[in-house]
């Protein structure tokens, strides 16, 4: 029998970085910026809060040991690693109008690398013998679970078990949404998106909307990264671990037709495909196990596929996308 | 003036083109910048100063000759790829899929290589496995144009997708012609027979590969610049609509150009296999699919140019990565180097296409005019 009592929390779980990550890609489509730094964004934002988590857990003694202020530290430095990230990618292509595509693919190599580079150079500060680096102490601050999660059963164990991360995706992703769809701000920057010139005629500051989606988008990302190292993997970094989940974020943005709130049920349902080779029985045909990793891919093309053919107005993205913006030139 | 009109401290306007020394000035001093910057991190992070750090990396190249033959050979590889995806780059076909078509055509060599080697002759067999390995990479390359071309389906993450599908059959296939069996990996193929490898000429192992990326480059340079296909991809890159208005089918030239596209990286797939490594893992294409839309952009995608950008990053990754193990540093080391050096490139090329006038100047004009 399948086991979906193990399976669907497994599945958000792997749910909720996909989730950050288009959430964070959607807002940064919507502005006419397609960021292929996205995999390399989230592995800087993961890396930035190891780093500040490694730093305050070594500084301290296990007994001064203050979950908040650990888990605050590590929220922050994702956050600025992040944002750091974003403003680089705005910086090239909005301001030096940079091609977008090789900008981000630059950002994914530079992302990529600077994640293994300080994660490797912080294992071996660690001393650790084991290629990993382990942060038990505040990954068990941030997978701190809902009161009542272990004494409600299966509602418990289906939507109480997550760190506070996880609650904090949905949510974000939510707001993205409302933001989008019904407030002024949604709309200045779905018309940035889709015409930058008409969006400049009308007075709307196009650079500016750019730059702060961008690096919103970023910021919401990097914390995707953060999710996977300190909740998912129990705080235990080791290089490539995340792999890449970056680009998988990044087809969900299309995939949910460039719908935030839409990210929330279709990052669980990629999360679960993308562990679903384990819950499947195949006895000792170990091959087969590696034709069902391609499930989320082979889904995210034929979504892609049948929203070109139906090709219905609302479904787009953004007309202007992946192009850059330049008053003088119309 | 009486109604003062607050004037931007920059004014940045569209330059007309710039002479080709000129341009390719701006992007060495990016270059040199950039270098610059690279310099300070590695003595940040090693505590060497920075030219025993250069020396280390033109080492890493050029000490001794097995070096500069892997040199070549890796830069063969790059320059093989960003030829291949090159035109469709030129029509604005965004083809991020050269990994995906790279280890097709290596399977198809491989499944070639295991499958039919009691089937065939040596000589009859590599002729058999260039027509699969361009077939596979073909196919990989058609299926994403094909729905580009019919729907507009988005093409960056169609081939992407298209990637991992690649990487997931090539795992599955590991696994099915493991060796021994359980080990995960199928290890050198027909070792012993050397059934399906290419042969080396003048007793160089890599030389082949060399010569076979050698004409490619020139073929590749006639066919953008001199054919009619190659003008056909070019207007189709620059817009459309005059295309269309000219009568150049696009879909065709899409279907066209990704076919020979995929084509190409597949022929990757089998100097990669056949010619080099002489066994198949998923991460024998070395994200090179991926380094081969920089290598392509950075030489505004002239064939000649790419050769010159593709000894760059190779020279530069083989260096940092010298470094790297040299000073016990990550592997990772090399990707940070070079994301700093495309940061800085990819930025330069602002100031080849805009020219930049303050105020001040502006100013001081007016008060002359006074």
């Amino acid at each position: 029998m399948f086991d979906f009592l193990t399976f669907i929390p497994r599945a958000i779980m792997q749910g909720i970085p996909l989730l950050y990550g288009s959430t964070g890609e959607t807002l940064t489509e919507k502005s006419g910026n397609l960021n292929l730094g996205i995999p390399g964004i989230m592995y800087v934002g993961a890396i930035s809060g190891v780093i500040g988590a490694f730093f305050y857990e070594s500084s301290v003694s296990p007994e001064t040991f203050n979950g908040l202020l650990a888990v605050l530290i590590t929220l922050l430095a994702t956050l600025l690693g992040s944002l750091l990230m974003g403003l680089l990618y705005c910086f090239l292509t909005v301001t030096l109008r940079a091609n977008q595509n090789v900008t981000g693919l630059a950002m994914t190599t530079f992302g990529v690398g600077f994640g293994n580079f300080f994660g490797g150079s912080l294992i071996k500060l660690s001393g650790n013998s084991m290629p990993y680096l382990a942060l038990t102490n505040t990954s068990l601050a941030f997978q701190t679970k809902l009161p009542s999660a272990d004494t409600t059963g299966w509602f418990g164990q289906l939507f109480l078990s997550y760190g506070f991360l996880a609650y904090l995706a949905v949510i974000l992703s939510l707001i993205a949404a409302y933001v989008l769809k019904r407030t002024r701000i949604g709309l200045h920057l779905r018309a940035v998106g889709e015409n930058p010139a008409t969006a400049d005629a009308a007075g709307i500051s196009v650079n500016r909307y750019k730059y702060a989606a961008t690096c919103i988008g970023s910021m919401i990302a990097g914390l995707g990264g953060l999710y996977y190292v300190m909740d998912y993997a129990g705080g235990i970094w080791s290089n490539n671990a995340f792999g890449d989940r970056g680009w998988l974020a990044i087809a969900l943005v299309i995939f949910t037709i460039w719908r935030p709130n839409l990210g929330i049920i279709s990052s669980f349902l990629f999360g679960g495909l993308y562990i679903l080779h384990m819950y499947i029985p195949t006895g000792t045909n170990l091959a087969i196990k590696e034709l069902y990793k391609m499930a989320p891919y082979v889904v995210t093309i034929i979504v892609l596929i049948i929203s070109s053919i139906r090709n219905k107005r609302e479904n787009q993205p953004p007309a202007s996308l992946g192009l850059s913006y330049f008053r003088e030139e119309r | 003036m009486a109604n003062k009109t607050r004037e931007p401290l920059v004014h940045i306007s569209r330059r007309s083109t710039l002479p080709w020394y000129q341009s390719w000035g701006i992007r060495a001093c990016a270059l040199i910048l950039s270098l610059g910057v690279c310099a300070l991190v590695t003595m940040f992070t090693t505590g060497e100063n920075p030219l025993s750090v250069f020396g280390a990396i033109y080492d890493a190249s050029f000490s001794s000759q097995r070096r500069t033959w892997v040199l070549l050979q890796n830069i063969a590889m790059l320059l093989s790829v960003s030829l291949a995806v090159v035109p469709a780059f030129k029509m604005r076909f965004w083809n991020l899929g050269g990994e995906g078509q790279m280890l097709a055509g290596a399977l198809a060599t491989t499944a070639c290589m295991i499958c039919l080697r009691d089937a065939f002759p040596n000589g009859a067999l590599i002729p058999v496995m260039i027509v699969c390995s361009i077939a596979a990479g073909a196919l990989w390359g058609f299926v994403p144009a094909f729905f580009k071309a019919k729907w507009g389906t988005n093409e960056t993450l169609f081939t992407l997708m298209m990637n991992y599908i690649a990487i997931q059959l090539v795992s599955f296939f590991i696994i099915v012609w493991e060796m021994p069996k359980g080990a995960g990996q199928i290890g050198i193929i027909n070792q012993s027979t050397e059934i399906g490898w290419l042969p080396p000429v003048a007793g160089q192992k890599y030389l082949l590969n060399i010569i076979v990326v050698a004409v490619l480059t020139v073929f590749m340079f006639i066919y953008m610049k001199y054919s009619k296909h190659g003008y056909e991809i070019s207007v189709v890159g620059e817009s459309v609509r005059t295309a269309r208005y000219v009568g150049i089918k696009v879909e065709k030239v899409i279907i066209r150009t990704m076919v020979l596209s995929g084509a190409l990286c597949g022929l990757t797939g089998l100097l990669l296999v056949s010619g080099t490594d002489h066994t198949l893992t998923t991460t024998i294409t070395g994200g090179r699919g991926f380094t081969a839309v920089m290598v392509a952009w950075l030489a505004k995608f002239n064939p000649i140019w790419m050769i010159l950008t593709s000894f760059l990053l190779v020279f530069l990754d083989k260096g940092a990565g010298d470094i790297s193990t040299k000073f016990g540093l990550n592997k990772s080391f090399s990707d940070i180097l070079t994301g700093i050096i495309l940061f800085f490139i990819i930025g330069s090329e602002f100031f080849i296409n805009y020219r930049i006038s303050f105020r001040h100047s502006a100013k001081k004009e007016e008060t002359e005019h006074v």
